[in-house]
Order: structure tokens, then C-alpha cells, then sequence
């Protein structure tokens, strides 16, 4: 099994986002930088595959140089070959994205080694588009499905499920090569280990020039929401507050009786 | 011509889809185009008879036996034939898993931008939109030029209308026309499709159905300390819910997890125990009408969202009111 995981660069947002002056991005001065959950899972999947069924693992992604920092940290827990594909930092939308990691596999793919599986995350943690993976499996000709949180690989198949509205599971089979968006939950990621680390520091990485093209939407200002602060009211302090709690349980109505 | 995909199960059409069918209406209406529907599947000719009143007049309802399970590529097929056939100005879904899936496969054919998570539209030229970012953390005004505008509405984001009643305009109130709509799908287009089900375990209360929800963040400390909040979910009826360091710890399953990479939960009642709410946890849990947090510090980031605090230990708090609840109760 031949698997190509592809993350994004994103800031760590934590308590509250700040904007730039000009409204246009998030002030990430005092931000780490990471890649979204789904992401994260994605990676520790293809290593786990890889574990099991033998074969090879490679992270790509779209973004500037300093986006090799995700793809090191993809390597420190097992994913052996990373691929940079390098923008001067500006937005790409969801049609250039998938463009250029489509030309990506292409050329990756005549060099001899074709991906069985490619995994994305379900939506990228910042612009939630929830549709490069399905435009890259679209373009390739492959077969893809979204909210992925169970996956088996076996007999050229592989068995993908995500959790139905009101419980319960919906099953996928699909023949390979295939796509998969997968989220969070999929399984629960390992820590990179200091040797892993270490290793993942001195890998080369491949770097590719992607082509460009215009899709949209275009960006022209983001905002934080209004009306999301409220007035808290504290209506006690420790178990003492409990009397307080249950009448405020029953004046809401949802305290049976 | 704006064209409304339309989800449904047990026969009716789904909140979210409820949602984006009040902002189609609101669009149709300021742009003087009629909004019709598409609905697939088993039972769409009874949902499609339950949009009486939500200002559509043509329901398109697709009731192919190869349609029985979901198969989004057949789906986005068939809106691309109805494009083809009734050249809509814009083509949208609800933001649920499906819409999302179904309207990201639309794109990729026909090679349109799609507006994910769309909260706001001002029609015209340029065609602008306001999106949701970071799960709604943030948003994002943007333009979309394409001949087609294709949109996801963000869930939550839009209040549902009432449905209009005999009382006025008769054609407002009218239920829809239903026309049968015939797809060509070829094997490529059925090769992705639900294979099987397998159905829920209904051993406890859905959290995105629950009125009330107990929630617990890191300040729980430990998988067994869990049993607290269950004793006061089961008092109040209410479902266990859980922050992001919960699940990634393994403390509980990701199935409870509340947040930006789990679920979104809407109920009367967000009982948030030892979560310092984080944003991505919190777009999970601001659609609560109140939230009632429970918490050592004061200042936690949740206090900006929650209506009521109590500032204390949750393991001495959260037993506290259970035993209080007994004592009022009698249980």
C-alpha cells in the first residue's frame, strides 16, 4: 500500500483570533502553527497502514517554505518521504489546491510509484472548504468519500466508515486506488518520539513549483462574529451554589416536575 | 430559476435543508426567480409534499431504485442534468455531511468555485457572500464569480420560516409541483454507494437531539471522574458531551466530542464542566440557548459565552447538585 497523506499549514488558535490591521488574515504573531486534527489523523493512519500492509507513506503539501515544519513533523511519527509544493504564502482557493496536488500525483505517479490511497482531512481547520479531496479524486478519476472515521484496507478494497445522522454507521467500499477525507476520531494519533524527531530533521524534502490558476471565492475581508459575548451570571460559588443551580434548573424548565 | 437540494428522512425534509430553504426563498424573492427543489431516494415524494408553504413551486424528485442508498457522485450527476435542463442562477445544499459531500462533487464536474458555509448572500454583481471560517469562529466576505453559484448554507446559521398559510397569497401557500426526474447514470456514477448500515447502539440519549447536555473538559481529570457527570445527566435526562482533550486523551470515545472537529450540538441547556472553552470547542456549543458553566477560574475563555457561572471545584460542585436535584425530586 502506497499512501500519500496531504495537510495544510494552519495557525494554532487557542482563546480568541486576532485580525491583521487590514482585516485580511489572522495575526499570527504570537501563534504556533500546526495542521488540523483531521489532518493529524490522517497522518497516523498512513503509518499505521503502512505498519501492517508493508508499502510506502508520503505527506505532501501547498504552502511556503516554512509549511516543511508539518511536513518534519509528519516524519518524526513514521511517514518516510515529504513533498512541498512552494507558494510565495499567499491564499490558494479550493480549485488551485487541488489543481496543482493533481498535477503533483501526476508527476510523482510517472516517476513510477502509484498511490493506492490518498488521504486529505475532511475540511482544512481555517477555510473549511470540505471539497479539495473530492475535486483532486474527480480529476484522477478515482473513486472518494467524505467523513471517514474507520478505515480497513484489504483485497484491493478498502472499507470506510462514517457515523450516520441519529447514530449508527454508514458503510463504504471502494475499489483502489481511491480518496478518502477522513476526520478526527479515525484514531487517536502517537507523540513523535525524540529519535523520530531527530530523524525527521535531517530527511530531505521534495520541493515542486506549482502552477497557478484562479477559482474562487476571493477572499476580500474576514470579521469576527457579533453577539457572541454574553453577561455571565455568577450565581454561586462551590457546592454551595448547588440550592441556586436547581432553582435556576427549574425556572429553565428542564428540571422534570 | 434557483435550485434548492432538498435532504429528508422518515418522509419529512430535515432541519438543515429547513434552513436553507428559508434563505433560497429570501434569494429567490430579492433576485424574481421562482426556487424549485431536487429530492432523492425512497420517501422524497412525501417530503417533497411537506414543502407546502416554503415558496417553492417546482419539487424535482428523483426515486430511482439505484438510488435506494446514497451514492453522492449519482447525486451530483443528476443536479448537473437538472443544471443542464433548467439552467438555475444559483445551486445550493444545506452544510450537512451530505450537502457538503453532494455540492463538493457538483463543483468538481462541472468545475465551479463552491461557497462552503455560506451565512449571508447579496445577490448581483459582483455576487457576494459571507462564509464561515474556523467552523464560525470566523467570517469571511468574499465574492463568487462563476455562471452557476454554488453554495453550501452554514447549519445554525439561518432561522427557519414559518411556512406561508392559506391566509395569504394562495401561490406562497401552494405546495409545489412534483415532477419526476429521470437521471442517466452510468456505472461510474453508481460505483460509490452505501453498502450497509450498521445501526445505532440506542443505549443513551443523542447529543444533537438532547435538551440538555452535560459537558466535560479537562478539569475532569480522569476517565472514572466521569461517572459524576453521568449521575447528573441521567436526573436531568441530558447527554454527556466532552471538550477535545477528553477524546484525544482517550478518556471518552470521539463519538461525545463536542467542537469544530466533532459534533455541534443545539440544546436548551449547555452544562459546561471544567472546560476553559477554547474557540474551537465553543462553535460546537454557542447554537445552546444558555450555557452554564462550572469552573475553579473566573476567567476561563467560557465565561465570554456562558449566561450563568458557579466558580468552583466540578467534583464538589456537580455531586452537590445532584444530591440537591434527589432532595427536591424525591429520587
Amino acid at each position: 500500500m502506497n499512501i500519500l497523506v496531504c495537510v495544510k499549514r494552519v495557525p494554532a488558535t487557542g482563546g480568541r483570533i486576532t485580525l491583521t490591521a487590514d482585516g485580511r488574515d489572522i495575526d499570527t504573531r504570537y501563534l504556533g502553527f500546526t495542521v488540523s486534527p483531521h489532518e493529524e489523523c490522517a497522518v497516523e493512519e498512513a503509518v499505521r497502514i503502512v505498519e501492517k500492509h508493508g508499502g510506502s507513506s508520503t505527506v505532501l503539501t501547498l504552502g511556503p517554505e516554512v509549511a516543511g515544519e508539518q511536513l518534519r513533523d509528519a516524519m518524526a511519527i513514521g511517514i518516510e518521504r515529504a513533498v512541498l509544493l512552494e507558494t510565495d504564502g499567499a491564499d490558494w482557493d479550493p480549485l488551485a489546491t487541488a489543481a496543482a496536488i493533481v498535477d503533483a500525483v501526476r508527476a510523482l505517479e510517472a516517476e513510477g510509484e502509484t498511490f493506492d490511497l490518498l488521504l486529505f482531512g475532511n475540511e482544512a481547520a481555517d477555510t473549511g472548504d470540505f471539497q479539495v479531496g473530492i475535486r483532486v479524486a474527480t480529476a484522477l478519476g478515482r473513486p472518494s468519500v467524505t467523513g471517514i472515521k474507520a478505515i480497513e484496507v484489504a483485497d484491493g478494497k478498502v472499507v470506510a466508515r462514517r457515523e450516520a445522522g441519529g447514530g449508527g454507521w454508514e458503510v463504504f467500499e471502494l475499489e483502489l486506488p481511491a480518496v478518502l477525507a477522513v476526520k478526527e476520531g479515525l484514531n487517536l494519533p502517537r507523540y513523535p518520539s525524540v529519535p523520530g524527531r531527530l530523524r525527521a530533521k535531517k530527511k530531505e524534502i521534495v520541493r515542486m513549483t506549482p502552477l497557478s490558476r484562479a477559482g474562487g471565492p476571493t477572499k476580500e475581508r474576514l470579521r469576527l462574529p457579533e453577539g457572541n459575548e454574553s453577561t455571565v451570571e455568577v450565581i454561586g460559588q462551590g457546592a454551595a451554589a448547588a440550592p441556586a443551580v436547581v432553582e435556576l434548573l427549574t425556572r429553565l424548565g428542564v428540571l422534570g416536575r | 430559476m434557483i435550485l434548492a437540494v432538498v435532504e429528508h428522512a422518515d418522509r419529512r425534509p430535515e432541519r438543515l435543508s429547513l434552513e436553507m430553504l428559508s434563505l433560497a426563498r429570501r434569494l429567490g424573492a430579492e433576485v424574481g426567480e421562482p426556487v424549485e427543489a431536487v429530492l432523492f431516494g425512497a420517501g422524497a415524494t412525501e417530503a417533497a409534499g411537506q414543502l407546502a408553504g416554503r415558496g417553492v413551486s417546482v419539487a424535482h424528485v428523483v426515486e430511482d431504485d439505484r438510488l435506494a442508498a446514497f451514492a453522492p457522485v449519482a447525486w451530483a450527476t443528476s443536479i448537473v442534468q437538472l443544471m443542464t435542463a433548467r439552467v438555475p442562477s444559483i445551486v445550493l445544499a444545506a452544510g450537512s455531511d451530505r450537502g457538503s459531500e453532494v455540492m463538493a462533487h457538483v463543483g468538481a464536474r462541472t468545475d465551479f468555485p463552491l461557497a462552503a458555509n455560506v451565512t449571508d448572500v447579496l445577490p448581483g454583481e459582483p455576487f457576494r457572500i459571507t462564509r464561515q471560517r474556523w467552523a464560525g469562529s470566523l467570517l469571511e466576505d468574499a465574492v463568487l464569480d462563476a455562471p452557476t453559484k454554488l453554495l453550501t448554507i452554514a447549519p445554525h446559521a439561518v432561522a427557519i420560516d414559518e411556512p406561508a398559510t392559506g391566509g395569504t397569497a394562495a401561490s406562497a401557500a401552494a405546495a409545489p409541483i412534483l415532477e419526476p426526474f429521470a437521471p442517466t447514470l452510468t456505472e461510474d456514477d453508481l460505483r460509490v454507494a452505501v453498502a450497509r448500515r450498521l445501526e445505532p447502539d440506542r443505549s443513551g440519549i443523542s447529543l444533537t437531539d438532547a435538551r440538555v447536555v452535560v459537558g466535560g473538559g479537562r478539569g475532569v481529570g480522569s476517565p472514572e471522574a466521569f461517572s459524576e457527570l453521568e449521575e447528573l445527566a441521567a436526573l436531568l435526562g441530558a447527554a454527556v458531551g466532552v471538550s477535545r482533550v477528553v477524546t484525544s486523551s482517550g478518556w471518552r470515545p470521539h463519538s461525545q466530542q463536542i467542537g469544530q472537529t466533532g459534533l455541534r450540538i443545539a440544546p436548551d441547556l449547555y452544562i459546561a464542566c471544567g472546560i476553559s472553552g477554547a474557540i474551537q470547542h465553543i462553535v460546537g456549543a454557542k447554537a445552546a440557548k444558555r450555557i452554564l458553566a462550572i469552573n475553579t477560574d473566573p476567567d476561563a475563555p467560557i465565561m465570554s459565552v456562558a449566561d450563568y457561572a458557579v466558580i468552583g471545584n466540578l467534583h464538589e460542585v456537580v455531586p452537590a447538585i445532584s444530591a440537591e436535584i434527589r432532595r427536591v425530586t424525591g429520587r
